[in-house]
């Protein structure tokens, strides 16, 4: 046996591990894109309701003024939750696309394939904050017409780029976790709706921690919807500001989307079982 | 020989045993149970390399469950099998490079084009970008399917799907194919056309091929030895041609069925498992 043979898997198994780990992560992530390209109807139809509730709720609660945010306008106060709150409901309901597929026959065929269990949850999350950030340009957008002193600066929008991601890969992760326990369609509906409003209520995105009865805080401090609210509010807008500080939010939500990931990648095999 | 070199290497023992096997397959005392109900009971058998293995059975007989158990998406209760050089619980992730697997359900996916559907399998499998091109574009010709390429899935003959996914499945060259009722639902033109190219496989590229089915005579024409699965239990096995005569010059695979068992493949079958193929089968047409 010539050395040359014996150290090839070595520099195979360093080197091209992550690049194959990488490269199957985004063609999950890909399938997706490309289904949305092909029709992007759905896009349009997550648009409504961040365009209600800024337009409505935000104009009417602005007026009456009814919420105490500080120096913050009310609209600027929630712009950064309604963002939150958009990518919270368009990422929630992504584990019926995976029941769905499943009863196709479609998730058979990326779990005989060799990408990791881990590619796969991690490419389903990726696929989902492309349609986030697509909400958030959105988002941006609108609240510029309202004249929302948003920060455009290249640093803070970074950060909510990033905020926006983790939320989003975070929601859909539980949300897939979710379908893997209760496998049908059904039941998958009436989880989602149960969750949705309690997770935006039991935390800031409309009303600040400090209007909270205590125990109420205390739900939303669990909340990871809280930390992507906190760390958006502390970047998106001019004269905002984090309550728990812009590195604890992300901290916050690396910890949990490492949590969810882990639980996911273990479960999703069961999915087709 | 393009088959994974590079990715063998580092199970070198294996590869090597696998190539000098003479059975692709070769389960022990496979097992499995839902709840009450045992789908797949104790079976046993062996799957000579570079040859194509019909497994029969009504339906409900479990013909699906054992697959999924062969090709990792389902953990056997008891026993093992070893695909490829690889035994199934224990080296899983290896078993996946070795084998293709075509569902019983229609699994390509209908929101994308036939190359986009290709494309995705061939990045799945880590196929690299120059040799992903090639590939394509000679399954799309083998199949042919090159003037269907850039349209979407949906909008395909049951016929045209079938063959994108066993063109799907072949990508990555796997050593052994799984087809699960390859041509359940399709006419008769559409079901000589997957014949051949299951036979074509065999012999281009020497793909040992498990697949199932109801229909005898497609198991007649195609298998070199076929096996009877009634209830969960492997009740016989054999050649064909072996099977027939043992019966009578006139006998077919559904009389030796019925000897063996007391039933007709076509009778079997609970309403429920019944009522399962005939929406797979719509969905097919
Ligand atoms: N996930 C599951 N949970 C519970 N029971 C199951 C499950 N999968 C299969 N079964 C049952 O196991 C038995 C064998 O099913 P299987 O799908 O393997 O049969 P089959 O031979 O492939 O039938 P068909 O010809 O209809 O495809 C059936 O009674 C079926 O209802
Ligand atoms: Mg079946």
């Amino acid at each position: 046996m010539s050395s040359e043979r014996e150290l090839r898997p070595v520099v195979w198994v360093e080197i091209g591990k992550p690049i194959d780990f990488a490269r199957q992560t985004f063609a999950v992530a890909e399938a997706d894109v490309r289904k949305l390209i092909h029709d992007p109807v759905e896009l349009f139809t997550r648009m409504v309701q961040p365009i209600l509730w800024l337009l409505i709720f935000g104009e009417v609660f602005s007026r009456v003024r009814a919420i105490p945010t500080g120096e913050l306008r009310y609209l600027d106060f929630m712009t950064p939750g309604i963002l939150a709150q958009s990518v919270l409901f368009g990422s929630i309901f992504y584990g019926i696309s995976l029941i769905w597929e499943r009863d196709l026959g479609i998730v058979n065929k990326f779990l005989v394939s060799p990408a990791p269990r881990l590619a796969l949850v991690l490419g389903r999350g990726l696929s989902s904050t492309v349609r986030s950030l697509c909400q958030m340009v959105l988002v941006f957008v609108l609240a510029g017409l309202l004249g929302v002193r948003l920060r455009l600066a290249i640093g803070p929008l970074a950060g909510v780029i990033a905020a926006v991601m983790l939320g989003s890969a975070i929601f859909a992760t539980f949300s897939l976790i979710a379908a893997c326990i209760v496998k049908s369609r059904e039941r998958f509906m009436g989880i989602g709706q149960v969750l949705t409003m309690p997770l935006f209520f039991a935390s800031n995105a409309i009303y600040p921690l400090s209007l909270m009865p205590r125990w109420l805080r205390g739900v939303s401090a669990a909340n990871p919807l809280s930390y992507q609210v906190d760390a958006l509010r502390g970047l998106m807008v001019v004269g905002g500001k984090s309550t728990f500080g812009i590195g604890v939010d992300f901290a916050a939500m690396f910890f949990v989307l490492a949590l969810l990931l882990a639980v996911a990648t273990k479960l999703y095999p069961r999915i087709v079982q | 020989m393009d088959r994974h070199t590079e990715k063998a290497a580092p199970q070198s023992e294996h590869t090597e045993s696998a190539a000098t096997a003479p059975q692709a397959v070769q389960a022990f005392g496979l097992t499995r149970r839902f709840g009450q109900l045992t789908a797949v009971d104790h079976v046993s058998f062996a799957v000579a390399r570079g040859s194509i293995f019909g497994l029969l059975g009504p339906n409900g007989a479990g013909k699906s469950t054992l697959i999924k158990m062969l090709t990792t998406l389902l953990p056997p209760s008891e026993g093992t099998a070893v695909v490829g050089g690889f035994d199934i619980a224990r080296e899983p992730e290896s078993v996946r490079r070795v084998i293709g697997y075509v569902s019983q359900m229609l699994s390509a996916d209908g929101e994308l084009t036939g190359y986009e559907n290709l494309l995705v399998s061939a990045k799945l499998y880590g196929i690299p970008r120059a040799e992903r091109r090639r590939r394509i574009a000679r399954a799309l010709e083998f199949m042919e399917l090159q003037d269907v390429a850039s349209r979407l899935v949906s909008h395909y003959s049951g016929g045209m799907i079938r063959r994108l996914e066993i063109a799907q499945s072949m990508l990555h060259r796997p050593s052994v194919l799984f087809l699960d009722e390859p041509t359940v639902g399709l006419d008769p033109a559409a079901k000589h056309a997957v014949w051949k190219r299951i036979q074509d496989l065999r012999e281009q590229l020497q793909t040992t091929i498990f697949m199932t089915t109801h229909d005898m005579e497609e198991a007649d024409r195609l298998c070199d030895r076929v096996a009877f699965l009634h209830r969960g239990s492997l009740v016989l096995e054999g050649v064909p041609r072996d099977l027939k005569a043992g019966l009578g010059p006139q006998a077919s695979l559904d009389d030796v069925f019925l000897h063996s068992t007391g039933a007709s493949i076509a009778e079997e079958g609970a309403l429920r498992d019944v009522i399962r193929t005939r929406i797979t089968t719509r969905r097919v047409g």
